[in-house]
């Protein structure tokens, strides 16, 4: 479970996230959405501790990640929105290194690992450099290190970039089979569509703050006015969109 | 009905007219001055960059730089001035130096520019931009030529300031002067320029350009090794002895002959000296020019040619395949006692190190640094009559100084930019349960356990070939432990306090101001060490040797203040830079 009361990021005068209050409880899906620079990924990298909040609190699985950070952290897989890593360790051994960063080694890892490359079709490239993968590659090798160390907790940022509609698919099943077992993840997407089936509850942040939370069916009553998530985003964040583009490609 | 009007206009407008009242689209390509104006731009802005310690930076920076040119200038000005008293042979042993410096600069300038033409041609993150938009080739490659031949020549430029400077005073150039010299230079930066653009284009088109690149960075190593050793391995302090010439006659006729008049260098010395002896010939500036227009036109010729396949080729991804050593699974072994954490940082540490061509090549560099030192001490005249009591005792600590140099310009090379390296992937890091003290600590035994092996076989064979007791020996191999921990331990920390996050060439990082600020604070660290202990061992040693009872106390003074330095220095570096990296937000 994830817990932020007041979380708070300021940079100077700006502040990028304003006193968020969130509970996603065990066996839930949160999706995070939001128009660009909302501060998203400012939340879900706080959440991640790596950025310090200027004020708030998170709890991950119960732990206070301030006061026992390490403990806390032992419980979370992150999956970052750009797939930097290592380019001089082959598949298999950034998945050992991943594994060994959580305290855990020995056959069951090496056998968790290999399964989890086999999943996203990259077991043929287990032994190769990850210079040589391509973007889509190393965000699906990103994703395999998040679950091979068995966390509570996943906070992932952008899932759905560069990877193919196969590996999409099975993201998504890997994510609900997850979550059934009792596991949390909370989830930033553009990609509305994905938000909408995949997700049991849904937060809309824009400016630093949550404008709206809860499931579909309440974005849309909040919304008043029904419609596709797409249409609640729009109305919710108050985005305008079709009028503008044409006054701009008129202009 | 208005919007697909609004589209069809659209349409036309982009694929031949422009829609009514726009200004008319062109398709000529965008001159090199626009393919150039983000560079520009961007250098107008560093300085203006919130970095901090900016101002601190710059002066810094300004006096390094000040003191620098002022100790060329110093120097030249004095040997010129005493070869300007020679008649006869003073100007020509003026022109041969001339002649020698520009024929050494010609050999950087090709290898420096075949590397950076490698990066500005090939593997700039601005030439998915440039390639794609209608950039006409030949603008491509003159814009890119000019970055080239910027990034490569600046340094070359520095030095031969204050170097043309002294000529030109002790010559009395006239006021004229600045504008031959550089009408001589630049047409000089060009020719290695566009001959190491087009030496990179052949390369790529034969191998892949991160190939190229790896094959590359063991070259420029190797040819600097083999400068570095041939150079000393000559000795070239014997050919200055006076015995060394059989007649006058042979050494002027040996001045006289050029050094290659085919070459670019003997044209630009030739240039300037024929001008400061007030007979200027035009042949040499006539020469340099036309050579430089030549291979210029010939690199965009082959360009035209050869850099469309190149790119694509250089678009090819790195190197899949990977060895698997035996020596990873034998250092796995040995850490397993360790914890899985430590081992798998540890093993890492080692994998990324050993993979990166640009890392490991740089050993080659640190051998040949370790048999120079070796070289130089085993032909030091240290033995036999004429060695004082008091040199005998006081070169084992100059071999200590010279040591602790040698390894803080390791350390800087190794284990410096271990924190910077790290920077794409800290999200990994900061966001697992692994605790900085751990992460760091693991990095400060990688790269302290190589060096101080490394420090003790230095001192151990020079302290061995210069002779010393059993005394100076466990003195010095004391020593140089501390120390190796000290200097280990500042790496580290000011790695972490000046990270260079954005790298893409782990060569570059030990140049930057904190590498900088790292050696001087070596520098300060070795001389304090070193005071603290000469004196009193000095005063030990005498005292033994005139068979008096020696005072210990001194000695136990002199060794604890410098242990308990070294140690300060060991572990305070160490607190900072976790807590550096604790703060950190990336």
């Amino acid at each position: 479970m994830i817990e932020l009361r007041s979380l708070t990021k300021k940079y100077g005068s700006f502040t990028a996230v304003d006193s968020i209050d969130l509970s996603v409880p065990d066996g839930e899906l949160f999706g995070f959405l939001g128009p660009n620079g909302a501060g998203k990924t400012t939340t879900l990298r706080m959440i991640a501790g790596i950025l310090q909040p200027t004020a708030g609190t998170i709890h991950l699985a119960g732990i206070d990640l301030a006061q026992d950070p390490l403990a806390a952290k032992s419980k979370l897989g992150f999956i970052p929105d750009r797939p930097f890593i290592y380019e001089k360790l082959t598949g298999a051994e950034f998945l050992r290194f991943v594994a060994g960063l959580y305290g855990q080694d020995g056959d069951k890892v090496e056998h968790r690992g290999r399964e989890l490359m086999a999943l996203f079709d990259l077991e043929e490239w287990a032994d190769e450099l990850v210079e040589s993968y391509s973007h889509g590659m190393r965000q699906k090798l990103i994703i395999s290190s998040a679950f091979v160390h068995r966390p509570e907790v996943i906070v992932v940022d952008e899932p759905m970039v560069g990877l193919d509609p196969k590996a999409a698919r099975i993201l998504k099943d890997l994510f609900r089979e997850y979550v059934k077992r009792g596991h949390t993840i909370m989830m930033s997407t553009h990609t509305l569509e994905v938000a909408e089936t995949l997700c049991d509850r849904i937060a809309i942040i824009q400016n630093g703050r949550i404008r709206s939370v809860g499931t579909i069916q309440d974005l849309r009553d909040e919304a008043t006015g029904g419609g596709g998530l797409e249409e609640i985003f729009l109305k919710l964040t108050g985005e305008r969109a079709a009028r503008d583009a044409m006054e701009v490609l008129d202009a | 009905m208005h919007s697909d009007l609004a589209s069809e206009a659209i349409v036309a407008g982009s694929t031949s007219q422009s829609v009514a009242g726009a200004t008319p689209q062109s398709t000529a390509s965008p001159s090199l001055r626009h393919v150039l104006s983000p560079k520009f731009l961007s250098a107008k802005a560093r300085p203006l960059g919130k970095t901090e310690n900016q101002a601190g930076r710059l002066i810094l920076f300004g006096v390094i730089g000040a003191v620098f040119w002022l100790f060329v200038f110093g120097m030249l000005y004095r040997l010129l001035k005493y070869f300007r008293g020679i008649p006869e042979i003073g100007a020509l042993l003026a022109a041969k130096l001339l002649g020698l410096m520009f024929v050494s600069l010609f050999g950087i300038l090709i290898l420096s520019n075949v590397v950076t033409a490698l990066s500005s041609f090939f593997l700039a993150k601005d030439l998915d931009l440039l390639v794609a938009a209608p950039v006409d080739w030949l603008r491509l490659y003159g814009a890119k030529l000019l970055e080239t031949t910027a990034h490569s020549s600046w340094m070359v430029v520095l030095v031969a300031t204050p170097v043309l400077t002294a000529y030109g005073i002790i010559y009395q150039g006239g006021f004229l002067y600045p504008l031959v010299a550089i009408a001589a230079v630049l047409p000089f930066l060009f020719i290695p320029a566009a001959i190491g653009t087009a030496v990179t284009l052949v390369l790529v088109n034969i191998f892949p350009a991160r190939r190229t690149r790896d094959i590359l960075s063991v070259i420029a190593v190797l040819a600097a090794a083999g400068v570095v050793l041939l150079f000393r391995l000559v000795r070239p302090e014997r050919l200055a002895r006076p015995e060394g010439f059989r007649s006058l006659v042979e050494f002027i006729s040996l001045l006289r002959t050029p050094t290659s008049s085919w070459m670019p260098s003997e044209w630009v010395a030739q240039g300037i000296m024929t001008w400061l002896r007030g007979d200027p010939e035009i042949l040499h500036f006539y020469l340099l020019w036309s050579t430089a227009a030549v291979v210029v036109v010939f690199g965009a010729i082959l360009h035209r040619w050869l850099y469309a396949r190149g790119f694509s080729k250089s678009q090819e991804s790195g190197q899949r395949w990977v060895r698997q050593g035996t020596l990873g699974s034998y250092v796995a072994r040995l850490l397993t006692p360790w914890g899985v954490m430590r081992r798998e940082l540890v093993l890492k540490e080692m994998r990324l190190f050993f993979r990166d061509t640009t890392q490991w090549s740089q050993l080659i560099l640190l051998t040949v640094l370790v048999v120079v030192y070796v070289f130089n001490i085993k032909f030091l005249p240290l033995r036999g009559e004429g060695v004082t009591f008091f040199l005998a005792n006081v070169i084992p600590f100059v071999n200590l100084i010279l040591a602790g140099f040698v390894l803080a310009s390791i350390a800087a090379r190794f284990i410096f930019p271990g924190i910077s390296l790290e920077g794409r992937t800290l999200w990994l890091l900061r966001s697992s349960p692994l605790e900085m003290r751990q992460l760091l600590w693991s990095k400060f035994w990688v790269g302290t356990i190589p060096l101080l092996a490394l420090a003790l076989i230095l001192v151990f064979a020079t302290d061995v070939l210069l002779e010393v007791s059993g005394f100076m020996m466990a003195v010095s191999i004391f020593t140089i432990t501390m120390m190796t921990f000290a200097i280990a331990g500042l790496a580290l920390g000011f790695g972490a306090l000046y990270p260079k996050f954005n790298t893409e060439n782990a060569a570059q990082i030990p140049t930057s101001f904190g590498g900088l600020v790292l050696m001087m604070a070596s520098v300060v660290l070795i001389g304090v060490v070193i005071i603290l202990e000469a004196r009193p061992v000095y005063q030990f040693v005498g005292a033994r040797l005139l068979h008096a009872d020696p005072d210990p106390s001194a000695l136990w003074l002199g060794f604890g203040g410098a242990t308990l330095i070294c140690l300060a220095t060991t572990f305070v570096p160490i607190r900072i830079a976790v807590k550096r990296m604790k703060e950190l937000e990336r």
